[in-house]
């Protein structure tokens, strides 16, 4: 197994309504993309989703979630990636979350899990974790981060995307 | 004059990294996208809370059964 960091990116003055990366090598075996967010919305925190190939259509997943006052479940026709920390979250604070796609190459129906935190020295600090569904059998050549709530990406973002490829290192294997 | 809402576009394959400024067709998706966004979750959170109001009477009923609370939690979780 072999983990490869394909591109990194961080958002600059203004921001950003979203994060994209574009012609993906279709040469590893998985994708990982791991995020640090703040989002320009005036709450604790912001749902940040995930799109592929740039439509959000054929997607589904199901979620486990909380924020420190209630805990919620179900079933959503879109593609959760985590939290951003929003703008009354701690100052200087990002959420963070992770979104790991296995075979995005192939040209079966693309599932993947994401997990993610608001972060927010504060009661209310959303978590997430989801299992997504993307149902198409394209190749996956490109993937969007954005706002839920159409709220900018502020600077100091960032997002890294990963290339996994197939076998084993440390006892962990890949296939 | 009005706010430029742009895109940050990292190209895997050559490594460079660009601003985009959202066309109109981009700008009135993203509205709608919001606006699809609010409403699916006052429904989740509607959902939400409709599970745990079943669940509270649920609860009630059978603590009027005789069920003490550790006797429920070993029902229900």
């Amino acid at each position: 197994m072999a983990i490869t960091k394909i591109a990194e990116v961080t958002v600059g003055s203004g921001g950003v309504a979203s994060i994209d990366f574009t012609s993906i090598p279709g040469t590893y075996t998985d994708l990982m993309v791991v995020f640090g967010i703040r989002s320009g919305r005036a709450n604790h925190s912001d749902e940040v989703d995930i799109k592929f190939n740039g439509v959000t259509t054929n997607l589904s997943g199901r979620y486990l979630s909380g924020d420190g006052a209630s805990a919620g479940s179900g079933s959503v026709p879109v593609a959760f990636a985590g939290y951003s920390a929003g703008s009354t979250a701690t100052a200087n604070t990002f959420g963070n979350g992770q979104v790991y796609i296995p075979n995005y190459s192939g040209a079966t129906a693309k599932s993947f899990s994401a997990e993610g935190t608001g972060e927010n020295n504060a009661t209310n600090s959303s978590r997430l974790i989801f299992a997504g569904l993307w149902n198409s059998t394209a190749a996956i050549t490109s993937l969007s981060l954005y706002s839920d709530s159409a709220n900018t990406f502020q600077q100091y973002s960032t997002a890294t995307l990963y290339g996994i490829q197939k076998g084993s290192l440390a006892g962990v294997t890949v296939s | 004059m009005s706010e430029i809402i742009t895109r940050l576009e990292v190209n895997c394959a050559t490594g460079e990294t660009v601003e985009i400024p959202l066309t109109a067709e981009e700008l009135v998706q993203r509205e709608a996208d919001a606006a699809a966004a609010l409403v699916a979750q006052a429904e989740r959170e509607s959902a939400e809370a409709e599970a745990a109001a079943v669940k509270a009477s649920a609860v009630a009923k059978l603590a009027a059964l005789g069920l003490d609370e550790a006797e429920v939690a070993a029902l229900i979780g």
